[in-house]
């Protein structure tokens, strides 16, 4: 059996990096060897994890300095012998070992309105069709991993803007909040507002560490973007709205 | 003295997978103080790994479906055992339910004319599970949890409840548990709780279950003397995956065959046709052509690859052992050659991108290995048919934790909308009880002191057990000694080991402190996990028959006697006491549903 | 305190923990980059002083041309019209992400440590002003439609008559390269249909949804585009001008130019 050569970060903020060699097999993935570690030589290695297979969104750390899920990094990837360095998520207050403070994320999530639907028509059900609905399902892939947060600089070179922007995974939600195809108050207000998406320049990396492949920049912010020049920057509205009222 | 963050609830949530929140929801809206209390964080229960679908019959694919053909197919999927109330209950409501998440955002696939398109799973005569794509239970968790953050829930992210505690007339009063961030001890003062904390895989060694799987529920129904019943069922899903190593036991979807895909063994022949039961033969196909025609058109008799996952699950681990399975232990499942890599892609996404990302196989051109998985515990704590009330009052049950509403074996599809019919009802019994009371029951803070202290007791003294050592053991026991197919021997064998390994428990030792302590987190979990594996034993020792979930060697067929009780399990004085009792009787109207021969279930 | 997070934070990341080559991608997309602006900016500011129109080839960086008499000799027509084009592209959201990585180094790649100290991204002047992107989207439009028939035109040689030479293949693919970059616009893609949630209410309204569906093929290969029809006409303007001034010779149907 190969060994793989393991950097982990252990302890709080006044920790350190510690090695350790860990035995790994045929089609073993990264939180393997950490649950190996823990059941032999670190029994009280911190380590989120629930479902292993990529769905739950638990075991977000940074390998080799990429956000991204241990339980879908296979160990195949690295070289043998290769130093494999395992830290904790940067964005977020470490707590111990792999895992950091993450409770800010649901103080952001209810900041984001929630869906307000058209009543069906009497004696029918709601008729919605699959076209209508492709885009948004899209944005219902998210497993809430937080890895987007994670890697966006807005928030992880500049902490004070965490107040400021709700970040990727917010921007996600909001996307399927305003384009639900039956809400019956477009959240027009919202978008406007923006929740900081003009501190997004857009520089994609969200998108490229999405477990989900979800096109977080491409179809749900650079879209929501879009939403806020016509409710804020485009003359043309403006001229509309002066002349005909609210559209 | 031990410290204790302290806080008072009308209901108190314990587990906040889709039957925890929607239970949760309820009782909020009902006026009561409510707390949602989760060991991960929020929206990472194992709901999330529910994958095909919702079963609701709502009828827009197939007319011809309603309450009482669901009924029959849950009653029928569940070998006769199940509480018929709740049955009935579940078939009833749960369109309301799917149609209740779509109102809060849900946003399920359509049909052309606009509808919730339904699909196909084991065990239901039209196709009726509500879905979305293969993410079911990720939707359902999301709205959910959405609706709860809306509704101002207080949610206790990663903290685990140990025990729970009564007044002096044996009233529910709360519960200790601790912060698994920081070791924190809380205390919580509740006039009602509601266990939602879904089952006990973790208790066997090839499981689709996640880490929280510890059966800390009926544990904690144990402890507070509430009964169990039918915990000897035990649902072996029939198509884990086998390999690599690292991802034995995870979850393929019923929906691989309720799209298309059929099961062979190493020659390539299509096995389940040599395995329908005599129950099932009446609507099951025998040919290949009529099979694989019943996708389409319902008049011809169904595929046996949808037979109940008690009867495939077998059947695969008959093939096995006949010595026609993989390399790896397994059979193939193969959709490719029978559907466009397209349609593969469109209708099981996340099945084509966990096979490709975890296994390297593309589900799109070849077959792949699956074989049999513990994948739900059918037993579990008793309750009542309308509002899941247990034998301890202020105790309520939803969820994969709660018995009876799946008897023998649990039909796919009918798990999520267990959850959130039951879960909505609990809520609703637990919030009439707590807004009932006139005063808070109150606390024995003795009581609490002691099991506090207890709590401790792996972190000091100079044990040398190895909470995970300890805990392999037992997984490997249950494994090979309470596994798919049992005998009389083997499961006395297993009664002498886990009293062995309760011994051992006393010795543990985790080393570090209290703060985000794994190690320390599962040497508590492990004596729930003992306590309920006994449990699961005695009962399997206890039914004589081989039924739904429960297959015994040395009793391979179904016996009448058997088929007319539950078998009943509570914690005496002496430890663990079981006993058999008569099946409630359902009304003559719901009866004559099986005037064609429902209950003389096979084996 | 802060000071103790802050090196606890170094400690535990340094820049970055990336041991892959991050710093390619920038780099190449930068130089890129600076290469096309240089040679543009060169092609334009020499304009009158190396040919830049033979025969019925025209430069893609004058078309169209506007020359009034009363233009100096020595300014170029170029800088009448390259506003849009460039305003276009400046203000393009795939442009942005590539020259706020590689020049703004906010970030240079993913999970690598920003330089700055203070960030604002784009909710202040001057970079507010990025919002007007949609408007040069409809110039841009205009442009596609002024850039097809020049090609279009290229087929005909005053005088001759209908004919083809390697310069007319060369505009009509510089032409189609820049459409497909145009219809991979975010902004073009929003208006099309993007601000609507419900598409299958009204024929229209699927109508829309059908354009939007093709604008989003586009849209994907949007980086690509981008790439290709930058390249492309810088290409176009180099041929013309070695047509135009005789150093190579165009290959063609016609007996005159």
């Amino acid at each position: 059996m190969p060994t793989a050569n393991l950097k982990v970060w252990r302890g709080d903020d006044s920790g350190d990096y510690q090695n350790y060699q860990v035995e790994y097999g045929h089609g073993e993935v990264v939180l393997d060897v950490i649950h190996k570690l823990q059941a032999t030589q670190a029994g009280d290695l911190a380590v989120r994890w629930n479902c292993k297979a990529g769905k739950c969104g638990s075991c977000s750390a940074e390998i080799n300095g990429h956000p991204r899920l241990q339980c879908m990094t296979r160990m195949e990837i690295f070289e043998e012998g290769e130093e494999i360095v395992i830290a904790p998520l940067k964005t977020y207050k470490l707590i111990r070992d792999l895992v950091t403070d993450v409770s800010v994320n649901f103080e952001k999530a209810k900041t984001i309105p929630f869906v307000d639907l058209e009543k069906p028509a009497p004696g029918d059900v709601r008729r919605m069709a699959q076209m209508d609905i492709d885009r948004v399902q899209e944005f219902h892939k998210c497993i809430e991993c937080f890895i987007c947060m994670d890697v966006c600089h807005v928030i992880r070179d500049h902490p004070d803007n965490m107040d400021k922007f709700v970040g990727p995974r917010y921007f996600v939600q909001l996307a399927m909040v305003a384009m639900h195809p039956l809400d019956q108050h477009p959240k027009r207000e919202m978008v406007a507002y923006g929740f900081g998406l003009e501190y997004c320049n857009i520089t994609k990396c969200c998108t490229e560490v999405c477990p989900e492949g979800i096109h977080i920049t491409d179809n749900a912010i650079i879209p929501l973007k879009e939403r806020r020049v016509d409710e804020l920057y485009d003359p043309l509205r403006m001229i509309g709205r002066a002349l005909f009222g609210k559209k | 003295m031990p410290e204790y963050e302290t806080h008072e609830y009308d209901v108190l949530v314990i587990g906040a997978g889709g039957a925890g929140l929607r239970a949760a929801v309820e009782a909020s809206s009902m006026g009561a103080r409510t707390a949602v209390i989760t060991k991960s964080l929020l929206g990472k229960a194992h709901t999330v790994m529910a994958e095909g679908g919702m079963a609701a019959a709502m009828g827009n694919v197939w007319p011809q479906d309603n309450w009482q053909v669901h009924f029959r197919d849950t009653m029928r999927g569940g070998k006769m055992l199940n509480n018929w109330r709740m049955a009935q209950i579940h078939a009833q409501e749960a369109p309301d339910r799917v149609y209740e998440l779509e109102e809060w955002g849900a946003l399920f696939d359509r049909t052309p004319d606009g509808r919730i398109l339904q699909r196909d799973f084991g065990g239901h005569r039209y196709a009726r599970l509500a879905h979305v794509g293969d993410r079911t239970g990720l939707e359902m968790i999301r709205i959910l949890q959405q609706r709860g953050v809306h509704q101002g829930l207080d949610v206790f992210a990663e903290c685990t409840i140990n025990r729970l505690f009564k007044d002096s007339q044996g009233r529910i009063a709360g519960a200790i548990g601790y912060r698994r961030e920081t070791g924190e001890l809380l205390l919580f003062k509740a006039k009602a709780v509601v266990l939602a904390t879904g089952g006990a895989g973790r208790i066997w060694e090839i499981t689709s279950n996640s880490w929280e799987g510890t059966a800390d529920g009926h544990a904690l129904a144990l402890y507070a003397g509430a009964d169990m019943i039918d915990m000897e069922c035990i649902q072996f899903h029939p198509t884990g995956m086998v390999w690599p190593l690292s991802v034995k036991g995870l979850l393929v979807t019923e929906g691989v065959r309720g799209d298309g895909g059929t099961l062979k063994n190493i020659d390539g022949k299509r096995f389940m046709f040599d395995y329908i039961p005599a129950m099932f033969a009446a609507e099951t196909a025998d040919n290949e052509p009529e099979a694989d025609r019943w996708y389409n058109d319902k008049t011809v008799r169904r595929t046996p690859d949808l037979l109940p996952r008690d009867e495939v699950a077998r059947a695969i681990n008959s093939e096995v052992k006949a010595g026609r399975g993989t390399e790896h232990g397994g059979v193939f499942l193969d959709i490719a050659s029978r559907r466009s890599p397209e349609y593969i892609r469109s209708r099981l996404p996340s099945m084509y991108h966990q096979f490709m990302q975890l296994a390297g196989v593309d589900i799109t051109k070849e077959a792949f290995e699956v074989g049999p998985t513990m994948h739900y515990i059918m037993g579990g704590v008793r309750v009542e048919a309308e509002k899941q009330g247990t034998a301890v009052p202020g105790l309520y049950a939803a969820g994969e934790v709660s018995g009876g509403m799946h008897g023998g074996n649990r039909l796919g599809g009918n798990s999520l909308s267990d959850l959130v019919v039951f879960g909505r009802r609990a809520g609703m019994g637990a919030a009439e009880y707590a807004l009932g009371l006139t005063s808070a029951p109150a606390l024995d803070q003795a009581d609490v002191d002691e099991r506090a202290a207890l709590m401790m007791k792996p972190l000091e003294g100079d044990g040398r057990e190895n909470p995970y050592a300890i805990h392999t053991a037992l997984r490997t026991l249950m494994q090979n000694k309470v596994g798919i197919i049992r005998t009389e021997s083997e499961l006395q064998e297993a009664l002498v080991e886990i009293a062995s390994l309760k011994e051992r428990l006393t010795r543990v030792k985790a080393g570090g402190d209290t703060k985000y302590n794994p190690g320390w987190h599962l040497a508590l979990d492990l004596e729930h996990m003992i306590t309920v594996a006994e449990v699961v034993t005695r009962a399997a020792i206890e039914r004589k028959e081989s039924r739904g979930g429960h297959t015994r060697d040395d009793y391979p067929n179904p016996s009448p006697e058997f088929g007319k009780v539950n078998i009943v399990d509570r914690l005496g004085p002496n430890g663990v006491e079981v006993r058999q009792e008569p099946l409630p009787q359902m009304p003559p109207e719901l009866a004559e549903l099986f005037a064609d021969g429902g209950d003389d279930a096979h084996g | 305190m802060v000071a103790d997070a802050m090196s606890a934070l170094q400690r535990r990341y340094g820049k970055t923990h990336r041991k892959d080559r991050w710093w390619v991608e920038p780099l190449l997309s930068g130089g890129g980059l600076a290469a096309f602006l240089l040679y543009s900016t060169v092609a334009v500011v020499v304009g009158p002083n190396w040919s830049y129109e033979v025969g019925p080839y025209l430069s893609p960086m004058f078309e169209p041309l506007i020359r009034p008499d009363w233009l100096p000799r020595w300014f170029s027509p170029g800088f009448l019209i390259l506003w849009a084009p460039a305003g276009f592209r400046t203000t393009c959201y795939y442009y942005r992400r590539t020259y706020y990585r590689s020049y703004f180094l906010s970030p240079p790649a993913c999970a690598v440590a920003e330089p700055a100290a203070t960030y604002s991204g784009e909710s202040k002047f001057p970079l507010i002003l990025q919002n007007v992107h949609r408007y040069f989207m409809y110039v841009a439009l205009v442009f596609n439609v002024l850039l097809w028939v020049g090609a279009v035109k290229s087929y005909w040689m005053p005088g001759e008559g209908l004919g083809i030479g390697v310069g007319s293949i060369v505009m009509t693919l510089n032409a189609f390269f820049l459409m497909m970059y145009s219809l991979g616009c975010h902004s073009l893609r929003h208006w099309v249909a993007g601000g609507l949630n419900s598409f299958s209410r009204t024929p229209i309204r699927r109508l829309r949804r059908k354009a939007w569906e093709i604008f989003t093929i586009a849209n994907e290969k949007h980086r690509m585009w981008a790439w290709t029809s930058m390249i492309f006409v810088g290409l176009t303007d180099l041929y013309i001008r070695l047509v135009a001034n005789g150093v190579i010779t165009d290959i063609h149907t016609w007996k005159s130019f």
